[in-house]
């Protein structure tokens, strides 16, 4: 018994140990980003690496805002003040982003009540397409999408990115997952009272999918944000660029200057990283929720 | 159970359940339908004529001849493999990987799980193209830190190529997919073993139950829904390595997916008679076999 | 619960107010390829520039003084997208998909004649060009401008000779000087590989990589193999590729055996200027003028490495110390979107960067040799007069070679290029993988 219990402790520390180096190699990338931002040149192209920047220097990120200017937003002829390009690109990635999330919580909080609670002719037949259509990559539909997004005048808009997210089906499968654990005798109740299904939804439904829902957000809004490809296929104009689409394009120069991608790396990932410090447990709460229905 | 419910339902509740259904789906269905699955029809049909950039409508009809070529493609069968290849080795390291930090964690104090939590979770935030930049820096022949300290440290005489050697290429990728991907499942895994009924658990351990026993027989079944949907989001997250690919190799030293050659056949080998056709095909294929990948899980996870 | 409401209700608002802002912008801009254009009479005709970093045409600064000075002079906005070599094409390829390709693009014929030109995409150009013009504008680079049948899809703004660089001061230590004529820029296959052994002997390391992660800078490894024992690339008519040439496999074979080269996988050329800047490699493959003058990322001065050494530029080894080198040409096309207002507005501002008294200051932007010397009387011949490193590049221009670069499948051909040296890189037997992707590519060719 005593040697078992030796063997459990020393498992738990060599376990400890391990994930402390884990933890530490995790968090180099962005230690590696953040510091590379702000080395100088000569930091960043000393044959052997420089740990720490020997000076914390602005002239990655001065580089990166001198690049392209845009108005900060465009209103009809109404446009905003001018400013870096890289900014533009940030405020194009978040209104991306949240437009997705919203769309795509709607969408699919309805959709996946009438899958779950409803029986209609075609269910079964909708429920297998949607579970096919979930691990399908995009690029399988490249060129058909392309071609849809040029006849519907969205091509290099936001929304030619936006309307495939939101069309992808994963976020009514989870929805529908969460929606089965609502009681049907309370759906039953509400009707006998002679609520209308739209009351029955929203008064009902709704505030039982909330966590749900709040998962669905997190989901949606991380991949939209990190939905390269589709950036990459439909953006042309750097007014419409996104931040990563930014980040890609700078690596694709001639001579490719590494202090200025990272500073565009930084630009791009500590937004997110500080919102999701901030909202932490609401990120993790709504995964979990996710789940544990799931 | 079709059955069932249709006997006790009366024609005009059917009716009512059906059109109120349709219309709860009809937002949603606007977008699956409009830029998922009619895209996937066009693709289908367009897999099977010889389009190309400059053709304006369908293109000739040219049947099966598609795949007939790409079945002779080396370069599509290779692109085939590494894709299989990326989902059969990072969906159960992914799994496991998690699944063995979640038990390792869940158990801290509340600060120390969440700080653990968050730095497992910090490259899914950080965002597929900043991560991609600087692994290629890190991962550099000449100024990488890994070749630095490998060397440094004397377990490698020359320096490594690693992005531009066909022994080691796919394996970063697969390697930078794998730090991208475990966050969620973490965060997954540790919820769902902090949710096992500790009593069940206490009672096995007062019965004798070693430490494995308890977490096979119990602990295990318990997590099963959980590891069912983070099978699914791991597959559903493999797919996603475009970025990788065409940020770091463009589909050179044997890391050629499915994904990156569709992108290429389509714009860059715009002079290939058929580039267009040709690259649906691909997509059908690659379709087909998530197809059944997928279902082969749902199945799995009926049985369960 | 009652937090997450109000963090709800908070992200609820701030979208709003997001979405109404950026709705409009992304609904509606000037000059966007897919919003619908008014072609109402005495609104402001707008067109759109695509440029491919041709020296600074790639530089929006440099740029703007030249279209605000268009725009002044004729009242025709132009809207500049900057496009990368490693995914400028596929960009085009995808706008051409989407109906929504530029109105004007700036590169070389590889493009605008061989691939687009030749799929029907472009405006011919010929009627821009009268008799004086012809005899103005270099006779090869017209020619190359031109398809067979006469059309011209590319009016020609400057040209130049790609290069090679090495690394001075990295020369002079490893005792290897006296392998270059420094005076001719010119050295021989046989100085080539003795300086390569010397700087290998000196650093033991890779001094030179053949670079080959993609299609980026490929001119550099197709003028290195081609020179080094005097092979080509394509036959005289540029109709097959002709890489199985034993002088090719020759040189394969050499570059192959030498210590101090390595095929490298992991570079493309952007990433090769890169190491060679940082020091790293002690010559480059994929070098011109631009990056001659750039004074690289850590601003350490033109022909200067970042560690401060210096840079020389040369030409290709070859047996003779002659070589023939890879030029590039770069001017203007046009699409064909169906607008001939926009056309036409495309045309004038191609007059007046090319064929005006503005020419100058549109080459001298672009930091290359015009390709004529005069321009509706304007002599052109001296604009660089005063700045001696391109005088003394100018040594090169007369190696100028073969622009072959029109053959057809010319992307098919870059493809299997880089691959063909990724498989010979990791030890495949060399004539056997030429032959192979040879013959990939001279079935493009045939089907093109």
């Amino acid at each position: 018994m005593k040697s078992t219990s030796n063997r459990s402790k020393a498992y738990k520390v060599v376990s400890m140990i391990l994930l402390f180096v884990l933890a530490f190699l995790f968090l180099f990338p962005l230690y590696w980003i953040i510091t590379g931002a702000f080395k100088t040149g000569q930091d960043i192209y000393a044959t052997t690496p420089a740990w720490f920047p020997s000076e914390w220097s602005m002239v990655n990120f001065a580089k990166l805002f001198d690049r392209r200017s845009e108005p900060l937003f465009q209103l009809g002829s109404l446009a905003g003040p001018i400013v870096p390009g890289a900014i533009r690109w940030l405020v194009n990635t978040v209104f991306m982003a949240v437009m997705a999330m919203i769309l795509t919580c709607i969408t699919a909080a309805m959709a996946g009540y009438a899958l779950a609670k409803k029986r209609f002719i075609g269910r079964a037949l909708l429920f297998s397409l949607i579970v096919c259509a979930m691990a399908l990559p995009k690029q399988v539909i490249l060129i058909p999408l392309l071609k849809e997004m040029s006849a519907l005048r969205l091509y290099d808009t936001l929304w030619a990115v936006i309307f495939p997210t939101v069309g992808w089906p994963f976020g009514v499968f989870l929805m529908k997952q969460f929606s089965e654990g609502i009681p049907g005798e309370i759906l039953e109740a509400a009707r006998v009272d002679g609520a209308s299904e739209w009351r029955t939804f929203s008064t009902i439904v709704l505030p039982m999918v909330k966590p749900g829902i709040g998962a669905l957000a997190i989901f949606t809004f991380i991949n939209s944000w990190n939905d390269y490809f589709m950036q990459l296929v439909m953006l042309a104009s750097n007014s419409r660029y996104t931040i990563s689409l930014g980040i890609a394009t700078m690596q694709a120069e001639t001579s490719i200057d590494t202090g200025l991608l990272m500073a565009g790396a930084t630009l791009a990932a500590v937004p997110i990283i500080i919102v999701f410090l901030i909202f932490q447990k609401y990120f993790t709460q709504g995964i979990t929720m996710g789940a544990v229905k799931g | 159970m079709a059955k069932q419910p249709k006997s006790t339902m009366s024609r005009a509740l059917v009716r009512r359940e059906t059109t109120s259904g349709y219309l709860f789906l009809l937002p949603s269905l606007i977008f699956f339908l409009g830029f998922v699955i009619i895209p996937m029809i066009t693709c289908i049909i367009n897999s099977m004529t010889d389009a190309n950039m400059g053709t304006q409508g369908l293109g000739n009809f040219v049947g099966l001849y598609n795949f007939q070529k790409l079945w002779g493609d080396k370069t599509f069968r290779e692109a085939l493999w590494n894709t299989f290849l990326i989902v059969i080795v990072s969906v159960p390291t992914v799994c496991a990987f998690s699944l063995w930090v979640s038990s390792a964690i869940y158990k801290l104090n509340g600060k120390l799980l969440s700080a653990f939590r968050c730095i497992f979770y910090l490259p899914v935030v950080t965002g597929s193209v900043a991560v991609t930049v600087v692994w290629k820096w890190m991962y550099d022949n000449y100024t990488g830190v890994f070749n630095y300290l490998l060397k440094s440290s004397g377990l490698i005489e020359k320096n490594i190529n690693w992005l531009g050697d066909s022994r080691f290429a796919i394996w970063c990728i697969i390697l930078i997919l794998f730090t991208t991907s475990v966050g969620q499942p973490i965060v997954l895994y540790v919820s769902a073993l902090g949710n096992v009924d500790q009593s069940l658990v206490e009672a096995a351990e007062v019965d004798g139950a070693t430490k494995f026993q308890v977490f096979w027989r119990i602990k295990w079944p318990q997590i099963m829904p959980t590891t069912l949907y983070i099978l699914v989001i791991t597959t559903i997250n493999s797919f996603q390595c475009f970025a990788l690919i065409q940020l770091l190799t463009k589909g050179g030293s044997g890391t050629n997916t499915v994904m990156y050659y569709i992108y290429y056949t389509a714009f860059k080998l715009t002079e290939q008679a058929g580039h267009f056709g040709y690259a649906n095909a691909m997509g059908v294929v690659l379709a087909i076999f998530i197809g059944l990948l997928s279902a082969l899980q749902f199945k799995l996870a009926k049985e369960k | 619960m009652k937090k997450m409401k109000k963090f709800l209700a908070l992200g609820l608002s701030v979208t709003m107010a997001l979405s109404l802002v950026a709705c409009g912008g992304t609904a509606q801009n000037g000059g966007d390829p897919a919003a619908t254009d008014t072609p109402a009479d005495g609104a402001q005709t707008s067109i759109s520039l695509w440029t491919y970093p041709i020296g600074g045409w790639g530089d929006e600064k440099a740029v703007k003084e030249l279209t605000d000075a268009f725009e002044a002079d004729t009242g025709i906005k132009v809207n500049v997208e900057y496009l990368a070599y490693a995914d400028g094409d596929d960009k085009v390829n995808a706008a051409i998909t989407a109906g929504s390709a530029p109105d004007l693009i700036m590169e070389g014929p590889e493009r605008l004649v061989a691939n687009w030109g030749a799929k029907g995409y472009m405006v011919d150009l010929s009627a821009m060009l009268d008799d004086e013009d012809k005899s103005e504008i270099n006779g090869a680079a017209l020619a190359a401008c031109t398809t067979a049948d006469g059309k011209v899809f590319e009016y020609p703004l400057v040209m130049t000779a790609h290069c090679m660089a090495i690394n001075k001061n990295a020369f002079e230590e490893a005792g290897a000087l006296q392998y270059l004529d420094l005076e001719n820029h010119t050295w021989t296959t046989e100085n080539f590989i003795k300086a390569v052994d010397a700087l290998y002997a000196k650093y033991g390391e890779t001094v030179a990589a053949v670079f080959c992660a993609g299609q980026g800078g490929d001119q550099g490894t197709r003028a290195l193999i081609n020179n080094m024992y005097g092979g080509t690339f394509t036959n005289a008519d540029h109709s097959a590729y002709t890489w199985d040439d034993p002088a090719n496999i020759k040189a394969l074979e050499q570059l192959k055996s030498m210590n101090g080269v390595a095929f490298d996988a992991s570079l493309q050329g952007g990433d090769e200027i890169t190491k060679f800047y940082q020091g790293i490699l002690k010559m480059a493959f994929c070098w011109n003028i631009a990056q001659q003058l750039d004074p690289n990322a850590a601003g350490t001065g033109a022909e200067k490495t970042i560690t401060g050494d210096d840079i020389v530029f040369m030409s290709f080894p070859s047996e003779t110390g002659e070589s023939k080198l890879c030029g590039g040409i770069w001017g203007f096309g046009v699409f064909d979107n169906g607008d001939t207002a926009k056309v036409d507005a495309s045309k004038q501002f191609i007059k007046y960067m090319c064929d005006s008294a503005k020419t100058a200051d549109a080459v001298k932007t672009a930091k290359y040799f015009a390709v004529r010397n005069t321009t509706e009387g304007v002599d052109l011949s001296g604009i660089w007069a005063d700045e001696p490193i391109m005088a003394e590049y100018n040594k090169l221009m007369p190696y100028l070679g073969d622009y072959y670069q029109v053959t057809s499948g010319w992307a098919q051909a870059r493809t299997s290029w880089w691959n063909m040296l990724q498989d010979i890189g990791e030890g495949a037997d060399v004539a056997e993988t030429v032959s192979t992707y040879m013959a990939e590519a001279n079935a493009a060719a045939a089907a093109g």
